[in-house]
């Protein structure tokens, strides 16, 4: 089902229809788990915040078509998670927990960050 | 009852005495020629026929009022140490001794610190010295000892940091009184480490200790400084300083060599490079020590308005000047590299791990010159590879940058005319707008998980800042795995408020390394932070007590991330290489099951602690409570689980 939902919106996708940033199919909380169990927090954060070795990418910057892209073959230092070890379904799970992660507050609203600028 | 010749024979039978048996004529001071004469006095007491129901031998002498190992202390105390490290060993028992109780001044300059183990010695001093510029001595066996320091000797070597390490060996058999000591002597001692050390000796005499002793702080302090080895042979510390010696013993004198500065025409040619360049760009690896090599590094980067990438090695650069980390080095057209060991790969990009195959490329664009100002070049080893690739530059000058810097700034302004001055300030206002661009995306960065359990790196270094801000404080722990949060928030501005890392990467470091700064920072009323990976704690937690015994103010905050990280990352690109069990690189790169508890640990220690913190909303009453305890002059600790980056 997951699947038929994600080639669903892949396809609308690859037809051209704009991305919209509407709920991804696939389970935030299996994905959150995955992000774990699979190694993506290892370089991207628990909440996939980012960090020096890895892109920030909770919430995602980019949409899930992209991002399962991006893990197949990735450009730079990240290490390639191909679908022999890792499915486009876990992906989506994985893209929907990164989607449930809260936006940051901004700077002005965190008080120990403002007195930095 | 006279001691008879019955006694002589015991003595002669006994294995403890076999050494001083084949000495013809027992060498005796003056106290000791009196107990022997003392066989030949009248006919004892009942009590004294008493105490001779088992006589000791005629031979036997018990005391001397000047064992080498007092003279020994005379030559270090010399050399005006602070401290000495060290986990106590037989073969340096008798200068333990003689430090401990030397007359006028005992356990003072130096004082003993009582470690735990070796590699906490060596680390303590690692970190001592890149806080206070001397070095520290350390003690141990030749042997078991020795091996113990090992990696923390490495780590100083490729630090280039100085330690002066000193070894208690028994190099005559005859005197070995056992398997003990047959396994803690060796032929040469330093052999082991002299693949990372810059010099070493075994001297057979008292004067020889003394000049090599000498010679030794000379040698380890000329830049680039670097560890060095004395072997202080066990019965020359503990037999009685020889009577032919008495009299005619000196401390030699110590005068340190002025560190190496570059070459006249060589500097005035950089400083023609440098003026002439339209994108001239600093390098900066261990380029300063002092205040005064920070304020060199400043002047300089300013006069020329040109952007300095520091490498992190040491206290560089003010992290929050504009010229900090602005730059790009492949807009660079001259790039003035200052110690960096690392130089090849400051200017080259190679195919990371996650990639079959190795492609190296060149980040600075074609016809860029490089000179490098590079203390490395006046000394070098084959073994340990720690002097890295081999990079090509125009012009090389042998010497100490920080010593070279005064020459070359005042070569600079020589051939600064009025129009290069308005081109550098015009490309100087560049630089601020990057400089402030970059801290805008720090702290939107830091802003992401900012509120996340385990608790984000950039919240604790945002928690950290804004309790020490007010406060004289001092980094002394590298932050490399700590995603550099601390340097690209708090205010970096004083040479003793960041110190680098480990040198050779040898985990471990930390823990101990952090003691020795704070330690160097104790007289100065600073108070000291240490950012604590969990995986090097575990090493040789044991300095938690040497902290706590010697009363040394450290706040430790765990970066209790509970894996062997950087490790666990690079088994999962392999699983993810070989495409199989991407979620089985946890196994033996983890730390859980059961998760360590560090703030019990350090209770254990004697050490003030709380935590496992989670919730980053308990961490800034924690911290507050630990930096008071501080404040009061003792080590705490908080243990903080944190994200893994
Ligand atoms: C060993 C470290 C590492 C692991 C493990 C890792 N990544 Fe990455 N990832 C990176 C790095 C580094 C980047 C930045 C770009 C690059 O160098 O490839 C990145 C970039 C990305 C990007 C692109 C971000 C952008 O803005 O373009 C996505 C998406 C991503 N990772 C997802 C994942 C997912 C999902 C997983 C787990 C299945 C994962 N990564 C595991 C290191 C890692």
């Amino acid at each position: 089902m997951k699947i038929a939902l994600f080639l669903l919106t892949a396809s609308a996708f690859l037809t051209g229809v704009a991305w919209t940033q509407t709920a991804p199919a696939g389970s935030a909380d299996n994905g959150k788990k995955l992000f774990v169990k699979d190694g993506c927090y290892e370089c991207h954060g628990y909440v996939g915040q980012g960090t020096k070795d890895g892109a920030r990418i909770g919430p995602p910057p980019l949409n899930l078509e992209a991002l399962i892209r991006y893990v197949r073959r990735p450009a730079g230092a990240m290490p390639a998670f191909t679908e022999k070890v890792l499915s486009d379904a876990d992906l989506t799970d994985i893209y929907a927990y990164l989607r449930s992660v809260p936006a940051p507050k901004a700077i002005k609203d965190i008080p120990l960050l403002d007195e930095l600028k | 009852m006279k001691r008879t010749g019955t006694g002589r024979r015991n003595f002669l039978k006994g294995a403890a005495a076999g050494a001083a048996a084949l000495v013809a004529e027992p060498k005796l001071a003056k106290g000791q020629q009196q107990q022997a004469q003392r066989g030949t006095a009248p006919l004892p007491n009942a009590a004294q026929a008493a105490r001779e129901t088992s006589p000791p031998p005629q031979a036997a002498v018990y005391t001397t009022d000047r064992p080498g190992s007092d003279f020994m202390a005379e030559v270090i105390k010399s050399l005006g140490f602070e401290y000495v490290a060290a986990n106590p060993g037989s073969s340096f028992r008798g200068l333990h001794e003689s430090l401990i109780n030397f007359k006028g001044s005992p356990n003072q300059s130096p004082e003993l610190l009582t470690c735990c183990h070796e590699e906490s010695s060596v680390a303590m001093a690692h970190g001592y010295f890149k806080i206070e510029g001397k070095p520290m001595m350390i003690m141990a066996h030749g042997t078991v000892g020795l091996q113990h320091a090992s990696m923390a000797i490495y780590n100083a070597y490729a630090d280039r940091v100085p330690v002066y390490i000193l070894l208690g060996n028994i190099a005559d058999e005859t005197w070995r009184r056992s398997d003990v000591e047959w396994t803690h002597s060796v032929q040469d001692a330093a052999s082991m480490v002299r693949d990372f050390t810059k010099w070493d000796d075994s001297p057979a005499s008292l004067q020889h200790f003394a000049e090599s002793a000498v010679r030794a702080y000379k040698i380890a302090m000329t830049p680039p400084m670097e560890p060095v080895v004395l072997v202080a042979d066990a019965v020359m510390q503990e037999e009685p300083v020889p009577q032919e010696d008495r009299g005619r013993l000196r401390v030699p004198k110590l005068n340190l060599s002025q560190p190496p500065a570059g070459d006249a025409a060589a500097v005035e040619e950089a400083a023609k490079m440098l003026v002439a360049a339209d994108h001239p760009l600093i390098i900066a690896g261990r380029a300063a020590r002092t205040p005064a090599g920070l304020q060199s590094m400043i002047e300089l980067a300013e006069l020329l308005q040109a952007p300095v990438q520091d490498r992190r090695f040491r206290m560089n650069f003010p992290t929050r000047h504009p010229l900090y980390g602005s730059g790009n080095i492949a807009d660079a057209d001259v790039i003035l590299g200052l110690d960096v060991p690392d130089l090849w790969y400051a200017m080259h990009s190679m195919t990371p791990v996650n990639k079959i195959g190795m492609e190296t490329r060149t980040i600075t664009k074609p016809g860029t010159k490089v000179i490098h100002i590079f203390a490395g070049d006046l000394f070098a080893k084959s073994n340990y590879q720690d002097f890295g690739r081999y990079a090509e530059v125009d012009l090389s000058i042998a010497a100490d940058s920080e010593t070279t810097l005064p020459a070359l700034i005042e070569a600079c302004k020589k051939l600064i005319t009025a129009d290069r001055k308005r081109a550098f300030d015009e490309r100087g206002k560049k630089f601020a707008e990057t400089a402030e661009r970059n801290r805008q995306r720090d702290l939107d960065a830091a802003a992401f998980g900012f509120d996340a359990s385990p608790i984000s790196t950039a919240r604790v270094s945002a928690e950290l800042w804004n309790q020490l801000k007010g406060e004289d404080w001092s980094l002394v722990s590298d932050v490399t795995f700590f995603s550099y949060w601390p340097l690209r928030l708090w205010d970096f501005k004083k040479h003793y408020q960041y110190i680098g890392g480990h040198g050779a990467y040898g985990v471990g470091y930390q823990a101990p390394a952090s003691v020795g700064a704070a330690l160097a920072n104790r007289k100065y009323g600073r108070i000291s932070v240490n950012i604590q990976c969990d995986g090097d704690l575990n090493y040789a937690p044991g300095v938690l007590w040497t902290a706590a015994h010697h009363k040394i103010p450290l706040l430790t905050v765990m970066h209790n991330n509970r894996a062997y990280h950087q490790e666990l990352m690079y088994v999962q690109d392999m699983a993810s290489r070989a495409e199989r069990g991407i979620d089985r690189a946890k196994i033996g790169t983890t730390i859980t099951d059961p998760n360590i508890d560090y703030a019990t640990m350090a209770k254990a220690y004697g050490m003030y602690s709380s935590g496992p913190i989670s919730d980053p909303k308990d961490l800034a009453p924690a911290l507050k409570t630990a930096i008071q305890v501080v404040k009061r002059g003792e080590p705490a600790l908080i243990d903080v689980v944190t994200q893994p980056r």
